[in-house]
């Protein structure tokens, strides 16, 4: 299924900046450059309507951030979303986290279908009656009304951050959250909006002394006191928040040692993680690098326990990518429910789907012109040299500004959203 | 795949360092159309360094991306003089309060950093030649060809340094007589600047700045200065 956003209309403000499901599944929120926020629901299903199942629809739109403007650094603070993350769900209403360089912002997101009618007070319109006019007790009872959907902000988290903000993660106490920019990480409590604690902070004393950056972080999935960070030099850390105040002595240090036989001048770039995910287990991270993804097992730090290629083709191609700043492009990865697949974008909007299991990998394609709603994708490949088949592409032929950086898997099915500028696809599994 | 550890002369420079095929220079390539307008250099240096300037003239310069330039500048600048002694990184002087004072923290202090970092490398043997201006590259009408071979590298300090200051520079240099120096650098600042060690600081716009850092700074200007005279009496 092929379910475009808007049509492309090339304007900047719609680049899709953040994807990502909640945690049942319902509802898929997206962020753009210009600050937006759009959240879309799943159909429910209906006898009906046996192939609208699962259908994603716009269910709510909001301006999240602002342009703001820094008086004292005379500079502009983009309004792009970087991030969203969803809190679980309470009640009826729905929060998330969103937030661009500088500030967190809380959002609820509720429902209004049903209106009171009937009051004894006051008429239809509103206006008081007169009580002397009142004869008669009757209890207002609540009719249904168009569907409304309002986005309030609740909190606004901001004045925490010197550096750009990269990551947002809400922690499984529920209670707190971290937010990482390029050299700290901090602790917030929802309820507390003027203050925030700082558990990671990386930036020397003298910045002459600068030479590793933190580039993502994420809370494990069930135990509160644990988090990871990655860094521009490969590296991830993980930390005890009950080990200290300040997590800057981190309780497990995962690197791999560099291939000798794959060494250049670009080797620290392309080793710069862009994305962390712990698995849903818990037992899992998955990092991604700007060749491969890799799978880590917490009980080993020395190297990984799987590595996958993305695109190993563009390895003799990064004097050219780094040229032209492709080399620094920030991939995205994700797991599925059942942490048996990855998936990760690429270049061309190709994307790629890793199963742990089986081993065997496909490269897809995210474009309106290669297929048509509720086609079978093809599976795609990229010829390297020598002779081109008929449906292979060469590399010399990718198209590099068509770059997937963010996709997002449904908790527990096989469907997935992907981002490519400003189009967002989802996918799902065929129906039977 | 670049080979490491290969030991170059600045003045061979002029061969193709990589050693994978130069596929993305030859203009007609359809891969390279598709790229962006790129500088005519055929050094990985040239190039590093010209990011590294492109991204120290960003107001607020991605951190990551500064650092990952850095890191490979300094690969790029170990592989090419690996046995020559750098100088000692001077530290500019309680740098960080200079930073409070002006902008926030990271900015000063890093351009500052980066400063010091660029002086590094203008010690280097036989700099290459300066970077070809891009026709999206800085300041408007800047010209940087058939400057002296070590402008590369220096003339680089000034706008890092410009953005350093930013608005505390017009004040610190508004009674210096600058009509020596027909200089473009600090392009809001039209009155332009002379080098003076004993010109005192600019008391009004950045009245807790102390003279050890001044005397850093000026240094870097005057450096930058004598750079950008047009050739005719030497200095």
């Amino acid at each position: 299924m092929n379910h475009p956003d808007e049509s492309t209309c090339g304007d900047k403000a719609d680049i899709i900046s953040t994807v990502e499901f909640n945690h049942t599944g319902e509802l898929l929120a997206t962020g753009d450059k210009g600050g937006r926020v759009v959240i879309f629901q799943r159909e429910q299903e209906s006898k009906n309507q046996v192939h609208r199942r699962g259908e994603y629809n716009v269910y709510s739109t909001f301006q999240s951030h602002e342009p703001e403007f820094d008086y004292l650094k005379s500079l502009e603070i983009e309004e792009k979303i970087n991030k969203i993350r969803w809190l679980p769900q309470q009640n009826a209403a729905y929060f998330l986290l969103s937030t661009n360089d500088k500030t967190v912002k809380l959002w609820k997101v509720s429902e209004r279908d049903k209106r009171p009618e009937g009051y004894n007070l006051k008429d239809e319109e509103g206006r008081l009656r007169d009580p002397a006019t009142i004869t008669t007790l009757r209890v207002p009872v609540l009719r249904p009304m168009d569907l409304m959907v309002e986005a309030t902000p609740r909190r606004v988290f901001a004045n925490a951050h010197t550096y750009h903000i990269n990551s947002i993660s809400v922690n499984s106490d529920y209670e707190t959250y971290m937010s990482a920019d390029d050299l700290r990480i901090n602790l917030w409590n929802f309820e507390i909006t003027n203050q925030s604690f700082n558990i990671v902070d990386i930036k020397p004393a003298n910045m002459e002394e600068l030479t590793e950056v933190i580039t993502a972080a994420e809370f494990h999935p069930h135990h509160c006191n644990t988090f990871v960070y990655s860094s521009s030099k490969g590296t991830i850390r993980l930390c005890d928040m009950r080990a200290s105040a300040l997590c800057d002595r981190h309780t497990k240090f995962f690197e791999e040692p560099e291939d000798p036989s794959n060494r250049s001048f670009f080797s620290e770039i392309i080793s710069s993680i862009s994305d962390v995910k712990f698995s849903h287990s818990g037992r899992y991270i998955m990092t991604r690098d700007y060749l491969t993804v890799k799978v880590w097992d917490l009980n080993m730090e020395n190297r990984p326990i799987e590595t996958y290629q993305v695109h190993d083709y563009l390895r003799s191609k990064l004097c050219s990518l780094y040229e032209n700043d492709c080399i620094f492009d920030k991939f995205e990865c994700v797991w599925n429910g059942s942490d048996s697949v990855i998936m990760t974008g690429s270049y061309n909007n190709f994307f790629r789907m890793f199963d742990r299991n089986t081993k065997r990998d496909v490269t897809l394609e995210a474009s309106r012109e290669n297929s048509k709603p509720r086609a079978i994708l093809k599976p795609r490949k990229v010829c390297v040299g020598g002779k081109r088949r008929k449906d292979e592409i060469s590399v010399d032929s990718l198209d590099f500004s068509k770059k997937i950086l963010h996709t997002a898997w449904h908790p527990s099915e096989n469907i997935i959203a992907v981002a490519a500028t400003n189009n967002l696809y989802i996918f799902q599994d065929k129906v039977n | 795949m670049l080979s490491k550890g290969l030991k170059r002369k600045r003045e061979e420079e002029e061969k193709e360092p990589l050693a994978v095929n130069a596929w993305w220079l030859d203009p007609g390539h359809p891969a390279v159309a598709q790229a962006p307008p790129a500088v005519a250099s055929n050094s990985l240096f040239d190039l590093s360094v010209l990011k590294l300037h492109h991204s120290l003239q960003q107001s607020e310069p991605d951190l990551r991306h500064l650092v990952l330039v850095v890191n490979t500048l300094r690969r790029i600048q170990a592989s090419m003089a690996p046995t020559a002694a750098l100088p000692p990184v001077p530290s500019p002087p309680a740098a960080p309060s200079v930073t409070d004072n002006l902008l926030a923290s990271s900015d000063a202090a890093l351009s500052a950093s980066m400063a010091s970092l660029l002086e590094d490398l203008s010690h280097i043997e036989g700099l290459s030649q300066a970077p070809q201006p891009l026709a999206d590259e800085g300041p408007p009408g800047r010209t940087i060809g058939g400057a002296p071979p070590s402008l590369g590298a220096l003339d680089l300090l000034g706008p890092a340094t410009g953005c350093l200051l930013d608005d505390g520079l017009e004040g610190l240099f508004e009674d210096i007589d600058t009509s020596m120096y027909d200089s473009e650098l600090w392009a809001p600042a039209s009155e332009g600047l002379k080098p003076g060690p004993e010109d005192g600081p600019g008391k009004e716009e950045a009245p807790e700045l102390d003279e050890a850092e001044l005397d850093y700074l000026m240094d870097v200007l005057v450096g930058t200065q004598a750079l950008e005279r047009p050739p005719g009496p030497g200095r």
